[in-house]
């Protein structure tokens, strides 16, 4: 078995940071070298922007964590690189079983839509996806791209000012101070930045604790997706047992809010507990076991001065859905287009206004699902375990009950409705990409679409003329011209122009479109244009 | 099926349908005849479906109560 999270990635080594007579000033500074951390400074170097990510640790997360990555966030990581290494180390499933008490009540398939390069899901442990980020910083370095990680290096003091921050950073030969014109904190749901601002999460919708295991076997299970509700091994609870690479399955335990975290996390009460789910004849090596603590919230702003938060540090859902990493991954794709273009001085400050209005709508969106989920799998009243076993018994026999069963509803792109940066929609198209959509994909002949859109504004038009390129306020925009003669499975026409004739559409750098229309009109165009970068 | 809720009499037979209705319930315990309700109107609103329509009937059903 791969130890792979024991050993140092990024581990001290002294920089000439340390010893300068004045702070050195960085123009990104990233607190967290986790998937968010490392995504938001992978995506900032790629387009030029000196970044520095600093660590107080030096190795990729223990244990599992994040396992479940959906297919928007596989479409990110071809933006920001490539998704390849993921996708080949990764298991990709659709096949779910639902049990209910003793009995499997249904099976499901996901039916992942076909013309989509990614699939619509991977699991994958978070410490291969922090490696193979990691190894995408080390190839940026290696084409001279201004992207490094500092391990070991803890930030404890942070001074906020009206155009730059202050950090103290600890490192094991003391401490020094940097600046930064910018601040991003991806350090978790214990966000130690959170806290030094004096900064906290509003709302408390609930808590639960779940126990979380990954076990090695060579068990037959198939690729599935396993969901219990209220089985004999854990009444009155859920559990679920998910494949992921290397014969190592993980298991999630539902415990309640009212336990005993030492005790249960005992590897006597937890092995006893996996035998009665797994079946006694079952062989497994239990390799990393944790106590996962959530509650579901979210700051009440994203943006402070010149810090910005993103990912667990500025929310929490329930595991339920994979809507954690992959929300927080939407994050960065959503702030760093817009810091790039306030760093290059081609959008005012106040376009970073709208990285808080689009990410809360949709923390929103994953609060909500999230606290349904958590009421249909630990019903908070007698009624409603009622109707929620009511569902579950009817599940079994007719399909309609199906879509009431709630073991968590996967993560999906997020549409930004209404969102300042939105044009209103003047194409009658399909709802699929109106304005404050993330570019669904389609086959093209010369590979996808999404590999011709992201990190610029394009024009991208179907059957339409247009200009090839107009530049707004020193912000270019580029068409990509298509037609539905090359369209051979018709996915573009049915996902961007419906019944239309011809569709303009312009789409944001990350790959969410601003405004659309039936035809070219460079006045309403550049007005978009203008509008989507926090101009109008 | 009309998209406004019915709320004048609409079933043949109303006597007969109602002693089906306890005759369901014959035997069973108060959890049993509170699982079988349940069952019974997520069956009827699936039937329904019309989100409207089924808004209604929460807001009648509601407001009886009151």
């Amino acid at each position: 078995m791969s130890k792979i999270f024991e050993t140092p990635l990024y581990p001290y080594t002294r920089h000439a940071d340390q010893d300068a007579a004045t702070p050195a000033r960085h123009k990104v500074i990233v607190i967290g070298a986790g998937p968010i951390g490392l995504s938001a400074a992978i995506d900032l170097a790629n387009q030029g922007v000196q970044v520095l990510v600093l660590d107080d640790n030096d190795k990729v997360s223990f244990g599992s964590r994040a396992i479940c990555f959906a297919k928007r966030q596989l479409e990110i990581l071809d933006r920001i690189g490539s998704a390849d290494p993921f996708v080949e180390k990764g298991i990709e499933w659709d096949v779910g079983k639902v049990f209910f008490d003793d009995r499997q009540v249904y099976d499901f398939d996901l039916l992942a839509e076909d013309g989509h390069r990614r699939p619509a899901f991977i699991n994958l442990q978070q410490y291969h996806f922090e490696k193979f980020l990691v190894d995408r910083v080390r190839d940026l370095q290696d084409q001279g791209a201004p992207i490094e990680i500092r391990g070991q290096s803890k930030v404890e003091a942070i001074g906020q000012h009206d155009d730059h921050v202050t950090l103290e950073v600890e490192t094991p030969e003391g401490s020094y101070t940097l600046e930064a014109d910018w601040l991003i904190a991806c350090d978790g749901a214990n966000s130690p930045t959170r806290r030094m601002l004096g900064l906290d999460f509003v709302g408390r919708v609930f808590e639960d604790n779940f126990l979380i295991a990954d076990v090695v076997m060579d068990a037959d299970f198939p690729t599935e997706r396993w969901f219990w509700f209220d089985p004999p091994f854990n009444r009155g609870q859920s559990a679920l047992l998910h494949k992921q690479p290397d014969n190592v399955w993980r298991i999630d335990l539902q415990l309640g809010w009212d336990i005993d975290k030492e005790e249960e996390k005992k590897p006597e009460n937890v092995i006893p507990r996996l035998k009665a789910m797994l079946g006694d004849d079952v062989k497994f090596d239990l390799e990393w076991v944790s106590i996962y603590t959530f509650q579901c919230r979210r700051m009440e702003q994203f943006r402070h001065g010149r810090t910005l938060f993103a990912g667990d540090s500025a929310h929490q859902v329930s595991p339920f859905g994979a809507r954690g990493a992959n929300s927080g991954m939407q994050d960065t794709d959503n702030l760093v287009w817009k810091l790039k273009l306030v760093i290059d001085g081609k959008a005012p400050e106040g376009l970073l206004d709208s990285y808080n209005v689009e990410r809360i709508h949709g923390a929103d969106e994953n609060i909500t699902n999230s606290t349904r989920s958590t009421d249909f799998i630990t019903p908070k009243s007698d009624m409603s375990r009622v109707l929620r076993d009511a569902v579950l018994d009817l599940s079994e026999n007719y399909e309609f009950a199906r879509p009431l069963v709630n073991s968590g509803r996967l993560s999906v792109p997020c549409t930004y409705d209404g969102s300042p940066l939105n044009s209103a929609d003047a194409l009658a198209g399909p709802a699929i990409s109106r304005p404050g959509s993330a570019c669904p994909d389609a086959p093209l002949p010369d590979g996808f679409l999404l590999d011709h859109l992201g990190d610029r504004f394009v024009l991208m038009t179907i059957d339409a003329d247009a200009s090839d390129r107009f530049v707004e306020e020193g912000v270019e925009v580029t068409r990509l011209a298509l037609s539905v003669r090359d369209d051979p499975t018709l996915a573009l026409q049915r996902r961007y122009l419906g019944d239309a004739p011809s569709g303009v559409y312009l789409i944001r750098p990350d790959q969410h479109v601003a405004a659309r229309r039936e035809t070219f009109d460079e006045t309403q165009f550049r007005t978009a244009l203008r509008r989507a970068t926090g101009k109008e | 099926m009309p998209d406004t809720l019915i709320l004048t009499p609409n079933i043949e037979a109303a006597d007969d349908f109602y002693a089906d209705l306890l005759a369901a319930h014959d035997g069973l315990d108060r959890a049993g005849s509170d699982a079988l309700n349940a069952r019974l109107v997520l069956i009827l609103s699936n039937h329904i479906g019309d989100r409207a329509v089924l808004a209604e009937a929460l807001d009648a059903a509601g407001a009886k109560s009151k």
